[in-house]
């Protein structure tokens, strides 16, 4: 009988063996160290591919002025030229195509997020022209009144207080001008 | 002199083998890789590009769109309180007291002059203003460091990954992060974090964060592009980041920030 | 969407002020679990080593429970890692791409290493046991005997010879594996502390004294654990009375027992006093959650209870068998709460600095989710361990019959 003491050291190697062998038909060809080192990226480099095809959602309004001519031209004279159409229509992926017609936010939450009124110096958000939410007509649409793609045009309404130079100015604000 | 020998060539010996075992541990794999010509030309050009983020919080206005595109975009359930992208409002009263807050990540804006549950009258409001955060993109990003599996990683244009595939979820990457930039993606279960929307920015296009900012306080820019408008900003003006302090190198640069800002 | 889409950590965090959208209690119960498992395998094989290694003789009766009981904690201890994690189905990639700069990925390599080591040092002490076993089950009717019979003969791997050499060889490597051991079996345990020691953004687990206090408290709960369990199994064996032989071993014991935990102590101290004394920017929020609101569970709870209390009663002699079973059941819970203080105590503000987080314990589970990482789930991490051992005496005799 010869040293028995290197038995269980055999048996211990060959689980080891065997964990090398699975490791080498489990872990994907491309799994190596990248561009960044071994520290930050030792990865499996398909993934990045993947990431590359996630789908795009938002197009951008010179997108939406491919078709929607009109209303482009006219919120691009109005001090809302900074927002993007999306914002309101919802991102445009699939529409026409799939999503005939997209979901219009109309919500006063909506308009809310800048015509809140805060007054917080040194914040941009102090010079927006704003209101009140419990006080400004509360519980009504704010498009039943005001155009979003012309604000600072002609009220729909005649009741409406908000329309006047003031808002030139603060979207000649908001615009850097 | 001569009965030394022996012993200084043993001792010489030993020293030889303990450097060389140091040398073997202290060696990461990374070490021997060795590039080929064509590989070595790639890295070169690979590093034309180096994304970086510039925030302007003189310019927010807390609408919170960037947080509404940003989790349409990229598919994080939508009414979860986590986000990729989040904006923080600031109102540093005139007695210095400092309050904080970003209802549902910002996603639906500041449409409540409240903030923490307390009404402050304008007259006591010294500063007021909104702070939009994402991930830092960090040059020594300690959630890659951490990670277990080599889930997460960084890619030449500086921009941390994670491989949804791969990430085993035990939120290493999460604790490890300064920002709280990382979360658990609610649906897939594996961790989840801002990657500059590396799908828009490898096809010409920008983060729709950026895209859906109306008043340009969230901009995108190669650092390593001297005519870039980001860069000469970065370059000419007094920018600042934030948690300096950790050594994770952040290239999330803001403009205007405050000692108030977490 | 069909069903409610809920963040985790949401379910058993509240937060307070202002914390970070993205911000939950991460690292639950089964986080706390897991040190404290790993702590109580490693201090169980200090225990068993003090006899193997430095030939503490009046350890010896305790010794061999101690490596037997500290291999059935080592099943359980990466469990509670698996109920953690969000992909448990993926937990072979950390033996299979391990990221070596991380702490986490070192898991796969020292807990396999250990693994062996200390199988290998049963096999060496238990192998003239298969081999007696295997030749004495011979021509026994029944198909359980003869079940029995393969398994041990199995279990020597071919090596039957039992001669005077060839168990001496075994002695001596059994001292090898026992002392290659001990380094191992802290490394196992000092890499849990440097999980949370090397978490830069955690101001409260940033400290290089976090794997020293690990290992230390480690040894503390491994041995007190045995203490306990022996002198239960040994109280319930006996019918009445403790025998003098076995008392006097596990008096042994908890001398150990006191210097670990005298370390420990002083090693915990010190960390809060420096803490204190260097007031960082980050002493701030640390003071409120030291002081309010973790006041009970690390004064009362962890200090007073854990520590103070179990000090004062084992430095008071004689020691009865009342005193011991009083103090080691306290010296656990004590350990429990500072793993418990240091995971769910780190997380119990907020990386702003400006808002608190606190923990509230799933008890009674609706969901998977709830029981993994919930009262339950800890519960059936803490039972499996003795299974293991019930299970594993029905194949060695672990207790000295004599």
């Amino acid at each position: 009988m010869h040293n028995h003491v290197i038995r269980p050291f055999l048996v211990v190697l060959a689980v080891f063996v065997i964990l090398i062998t699975v490791r080498h038909f489990f872990v994907p060809k491309d799994f190596k160290v990248g561009d960044r080192g071994f520290m930050y990226s030792y990865h499996r480099q398909g993934n990045e591919k993947e990431w590359a095809d996630f789908k795009v959602k938002y197009q951008s309004r010179e997108y939406c002025a491919d078709c929607h001519d009109e209303n482009f031209k006219k919120i691009i004279a109005s001090p809302h030229k900074i927002i993007q159409c999306e914002n309101c229509h919802g991102p445009a992926v699939g529409h026409p195509d799939t999503i005939e017609k997209l979901p219009i936010d109309k919500s006063r939450e909506l308009c809310e997020r800048c015509h809140t009124k805060l007054n917080y110096p040194t914040s941009l958000r102090g010079q927006i022209k704003g209101i009140d939410p419990q006080q400004h007509y509360p519980g009504k649409e704010c498009c039943s009144c005001h155009d979003p793609h012309h604000p600072n045009g002609p009220s729909r309404t005649v009741d409406n207080n908000l329309a006047g130079t003031n808002l030139k100015e603060t979207g000649a604000a908001i615009n850097g001008k | 002199m001569e009965n030394n020998e022996p012993v200084d060539q043993e001792r010489r010996k030993f020293i030889k083998t303990v450097c060389m075992g140091v040398a073997a541990v202290a060696l990461s794999p990374a070490a021997f890789k060795i590039l080929g010509p064509s590989e070595a030309l790639a890295f070169v050009q690979n590093t034309k590009r180096r994304w970086v983020f510039l925030v302007d919080t003189n310019k927010c206005i807390g609408c919170g769109f960037c947080v509404k595109a940003c989790k349409q975009e990229n598919e994080i359930a939508y009414d979860a309180p986590v986000s990729r992208t989040w904006v923080e409002r600031y109102v540093v009263k005139k007695d210095g007291d400092t309050l904080i807050d970003s209802p549902k990540a910002g996603r639906d804006g500041f449409i409540d002059a409240a903030i923490e549950g307390q009404a402050v009258p304008p007259s006591e409001i010294a500063k007021g203003f909104f702070v939009p955060k994402l991930c830092n993109q960090c040059e020594n990003p300690p959630c890659v460091q951490v990670c277990p599996v080599g889930a997460t990683y960084q890619i030449k244009e500086g921009i941390v990954m994670v491989d949804r595939k791969w990430c085993i979820g035990c939120g290493y990457c999460i604790e490890a992060c300064p920002y709280s930039a990382r979360f658990f993606n609610p649906e897939l279960k594996v961790a989840e974090k801002c990657n500059f929307c590396y799908h828009r920015t490898v096809k010409g296009l920008k983060p729709a964060c950026v895209q859906n900012c109306p008043v340009g306080a969230r901009q995108i820019g190669n650092i390593k592009d001297p005519d870039d408008p980001v860069t000469k900003i970065v370059l000419n003006e007094r920018v600042s980041v934030l948690k300096e302090e950790y050594g994770t190198d952040p290239q999330a640069y803001y403009l205007g920030l405050d000692r108030s800002v977490r | 969407m069909i069903h409610p889409v809920i963040v985790h950590g949401s379910e058993w965090t509240v937060k307070e002020l202002f914390v970070y959208p993205n911000e939950y209690i991460y690292w639950g119960i089964q986080i706390v679990m897991y040190p404290f498992m790993t702590g109580l395998v490693a201090g169980a094989f200090v225990l068993s080593s003090l006899y193997h290694v430095f030939a503490r003789q009046e350890l010896k009766r305790i010794a061999k429970f101690s490596l037997i009981f500290s291999f059935a904690l080592l099943w359980a201890a990466p469990l509670p890692l698996l109920l953690h994690l969000q992909q448990p189905l993926r937990c072979e990639e950390v033996f299979f791409t391990p990221h070596f700069t991380s702490a986490i990925a070192a898991f796969g390599m020292v807990y396999s290493l250990y693994f062996a080591i200390v199988s290998m040092e049963i096999w060496f002490i238990y192998r003239r046991y298969f081999v007696e076993q295997a030749k004495a089950l011979v021509g026994r009717k029944g198909w359980l005997n003869q079940a029995r019979r393969v398994t041990y003969g199995v279990l020597t791997l071919g090596a039957w010879d039992i001669g005077h050499d060839a168990i001496e060889k075994d002695e001596k490597v059994t001292k090898i594996l026992a002392s290659t051991g001990i380094p191992v079996a802290c490394f196992l345990h000092g890499y849990a502390g440097f999980i949370f020691g090397s978490v830069k953004a955690n101001a409260m687990w940033m400290t290089p004294l976090m794997p020293v206090i690990f290992i230390v408290s480690a040894a503390v709960s491994g041995i007190a654990l045995c203490i306990l369990f022996y002198s239960l199994i040994n109280l319930w064996r006996s019918k009445s009375a403790m025998p003098k032989k076995e008392l006097d071993a596990v008096r042994m014991a908890t001398k150990y027992l006191l210097i670990f935990l005298v370390f420990a102590i002083s090693l915990e101290l010190l960390d809060m006093v420096f803490r204190g004394y260097t007031a960082m920017k980050s002493w701030n929020i640390l003071r409120s959650v030291i002081y309010e609101k973790d006041f009970l569970s690390i004064f009362l709870f962890q200090y007073f209870c854990g520590n103070l209390v179990p000090l004062i009663i084992l430095l008071r002699k004689p020691l009865s068998m009342g005193k011991i079973l009083t103090a080691t059941t306290l010296i656990l819970f004590g350990v429990f709460m500072m793993r418990w203080n240091v995971v769910i105590g780190g997380q119990a503000f907020s990386l702003s600095w400006a808002g608190f987080m606190h923990f509230e314990l799933p008890i009674i589970p609706h969901s998977l989710e709830t029981y993994k990482e919930g009262l339950l789930g800890a519960l059936t991490i803490i039972m499996l361990p003795f299974l293991f051992f019930f299970a594993l005496n029905k194949l060695i005799p672990t207790l000295e019959k004599d």
